[in-house]
C-alpha cells in the first residue's frame, strides 16, 4: 500500500470539496478501500475520512419512509427492528453479507460501491492477464476464461463482471432512492439506476468496463430512503457455495403485497447476475392479480429469464436465479 | 489528535474550508485499558501497529484482506478486523486485544477457560482471533445455539477445522457467564 495524505472531514461540504481534482478517495469503514490499495486497484494521493461526520449513521422511520444514513454499519441495519419490520429483505441482505467482524466496519454507503469479485480483476499488480477495468484496452480475460461467477445479463465483450453487493439488491427491490452530495449540491438517484450494466454504460457513450455507477467522482452518498408500504413484506434469498461468509452465486430480493392469496403487487430483484441489481419488471407486472403459488411463480419468472445470455461456465445461474426469485417471493408472502 | 509533520496544500472547491492533509498523524486511544499515544503514517493498519509497534503479537496476520479473522480485535467493544482498520481511525477509541481479555491477576476469561476445557484448537494460530470474536459473539447475544454460533463465528476460519470444539466452547462459556442482558 502506497503512502497517502490523510484528513478528517468536519462536515459533508468539506468532504465533497476534498474530492475535487483527481487522486482523492473517501474512507469510511475501509473494508474495500484498503484492499483496493493493497492490490493496486486504487492508489489515492489523498484519503479523506468521513467516519466522524455527525448525523450520517442514523436510521429513522417517519411517515412513508425509512431513512438509513450512509455510515450505518451492516450489523446495525440488519439488527434494527424498524428495518426488520419495514424492509426485511434489506435486514436479511445485510446480515447475510460478509462476516460479523466485517459487518461492524462496513457501511451501507460504501457497500454498494464495492467492486466486482472477479478473480481476474482482484489480482495484485502487475496484472498477469487482461482486464479492461484495471488496464483499459487490455481485454477481458473472463469473457472466454473462467466465468462461472460472472454475468448472465447486460454484459459486453469488454467486461462480464457482476456487482456483488447483497444490500444493493434489496435496496433496488424496495425502490430505494439514494441521496448524494456533490459540488453542485444534493440530488437523488433511484437505486434501480444507480449501477449500470456494461451494455448501459456503452449506450451512454462511456467505457463499458469502467463506468459502473451514476455517482459522480466528486459526489458522496449521504443516505437511502426506502418507501414504507404497510402491507408489503419482503425477503432475501442468497445462494452460495458455503453456508456463511461467502459471496452469492445468485441472490434474489422480493417484496409482495397480498390480499389473502392474491398478489396485489410484487417486486423482484436478482443479484450476482449483472453489474447491477436486476429487476424483473415484466414478471412483476405479470404477477399482479395472480394467486400466490409456486407453479404460477415458476412459469412467470421462467419467462422473464428468457433474455439471459449465459457465458460458457455460468448457465447454471439461469435456473438457480429463477428458483431463488420464486423462493424469495414465497418467503416474502409468508410461505416457505 | 493533532496534525504534525509535513502537510500538503491541496486545492479545494467552493467556499468550504480546506481539510487539513497530513502525512503523519498523532493518535491517542485506550489499548487494553491503558492510554496510548502513537504517531503513524496514515496507511498503517491497527494489525501492523499492534504487532510491530505495541509488541502485542496475539493478533495474527493471516490473510491481510478481511477473509480469515485472525486479526480480530474489539474497537469500542465491537469486533473488527485489524487488517481493515487504520490506526488513525482508532483515535479516541477503546481497543482491546486478546492480551486484554484475561483478568489483571492473570485469571483466564471464561472464554479462554472454555477453549482449554473443550480442546478448541490444534495449531493455535487462529485461537486469539477466535477468542476475541467469541467474547463479542457472547456479548452480542448471539451465543444461543449451535447454528447461531456457527453463523456468527463464521468470520473466524480454523484450518485445523476445530469448529465443533470451538462451537462447544463458545456455548459453554456463554452458559458459564450467565444470561446476557
Amino acid at each position: 500500500m502506497r503512502d497517502f495524505s490523510y484528513a478528517r472531514a468536519s462536515d459533508v461540504h468539506q468532504a465533497v470539496s476534498a474530492l475535487s481534482g483527481s487522486g482523492a478517495a473517501i474512507i469510511a469503514g475501509g473494508t474495500e478501500l484498503l484492499n483496493w490499495m493493497r492490490l493496486g486497484i486504487a492508489a489515492p494521493d489523498r484519503v479523506v475520512d468521513i467516519g466522524g461526520l455527525d448525523g450520517l449513521d442514523g436510521i429513522a422511520l417517519d411517515t412513508g419512509h425509512l431513512t438509513i444514513g450512509a455510515l450505518a454499519s451492516l450489523n446495525t441495519i440488519g439488527e434494527d427492528p424498524r428495518v426488520v419490520e419495514h424492509a426485511g429483505a434489506l435486514a436479511q441482505a445485510c446480515l447475510l453479507a460478509a462476516s460479523a467482524q466485517v459487518r461492524n466496519r462496513a457501511t451501507i454507503g460504501g457497500n454498494v460501491l464495492q467492486k466486482t469479485r472477479c478473480a481476474y480483476f482482484r489480482a495484485e499488480e502487475p496484472l498477469p492477464w487482461a482486464c479492461n477495468k484495471r488496464a483499459p484496452g487490455s481485454g477481458c480475460a473472463a469473457r472466454d476464461g473462467i466465468n462461472e461467477r460472472h454475468a448472465i445479463f447486460g454484459w459486453t465483450d469488454a467486461c462480464v463482471a457482476v456487482q456483488p453487493s447483497d444490500p444493493a439488491v434489496a435496496l433496488a427491490c424496495l425502490d430505494a432512492e439514494v441521496d448524494v452530495a456533490g459540488p453542485q449540491g444534493r440530488r437523488t438517484i433511484p437505486m434501480t439506476s444507480f449501477h449500470l450494466t456494461q451494455e448501459e454504460a456503452a449506450a451512454a457513450g462511456e467505457d463499458p468496463a469502467r463506468y459502473e455507477t451514476r455517482l459522480g467522482p466528486e459526489e458522496m452518498i449521504l443516505s437511502y430512503r426506502i418507501p414504507v408500504r404497510p402491507g408489503r413484506r419482503s425477503a432475501y434469498v442468497k445462494v452460495r457455495e458455503r453456508a456463511s461468509y461467502e459471496y452469492a452465486l445468485v441472490s434474489a430480493a422480493a417484496g409482495v403485497e397480498l390480499d389473502e392469496d392474491t398478489i396485489v403487487s410484487a417486486r423482484i430483484a436478482l443479484g450476482a447476475v449483472a453489474q447491477r441489481p436486476w429487476r424483473l419488471p415484466g414478471a412483476e407486472a405479470e404477477l399482479a392479480g395472480k394467486t400466490l403459488s409456486k407453479d404460477t411463480l415458476l412459469a412467470i419468472v421462467e419467462a422473464a429469464m428468457r433474455d439471459a445470455r449465459p457465458l460458457a461456465h455460468n448457465g447454471y445461474k439461469v435456473p438457480m436465479a429463477r428458483n431463488a426469485a420464486v423462493r424469495a417471493v414465497l418467503l416474502a408472502g409468508g410461505r416457505s | 489528535m493533532s496534525d504534525s509533520a509535513s502537510t500538503d496544500a491541496t486545492p479545494t472547491g467552493g467556499g468550504a474550508p480546506a481539510p487539513s492533509w497530513s502525512r503523519t498523524m498523532s493518535v491517542s486511544f485506550r489499548l487494553n485499558g491503558k492510554e496510548r499515544a502513537a504517531t503513524v503514517a496514515p496507511r498503517v493498519t491497527l494489525l501492523d501497529w499492534l504487532r510491530e509497534e505495541a509488541g502485542l503479537t496475539g493478533i495474527k496476520k493471516g490473510c491481510n484482506e478481511g477473509a480469515c479473522g485472525t486479526c480480530t480485535v474489539l474497537v469500542d467493544g465491537k469486533r473488527m478486523n485489524g487488517c481493515l482498520t487504520l490506526v488513525v481511525q482508532c483515535d479516541g477509541r477503546d481497543v482491546t486485544t486478546v492480551e486484554g481479555i484475561a483478568g489483571e491477576d492473570g485469571t483466564l476469561h471464561p472464554v479462554q477457560r472454555a477453549f482449554i476445557d473443550h480442546d478448541a484448537f490444534q495449531c493455535g494460530y487462529c485461537t486469539p482471533g477466535q477468542i476475541v470474536s467469541a467474547v463479542a459473539c457472547i456479548a452480542e447475544g448471539h451465543a444461543t445455539d449451535e447454528a447461531t454460533v456457527r453463523e456468527w463465528m463464521s468470520g473466524n476460519l480454523c484450518r485445523c477445522s476445530c469448529y465443533p470444539q470451538i462451537t462447544e466452547a463458545v456455548l459453554d462459556a456463554a452458559a458459564r457467564m450467565g444470561p446476557h442482558t
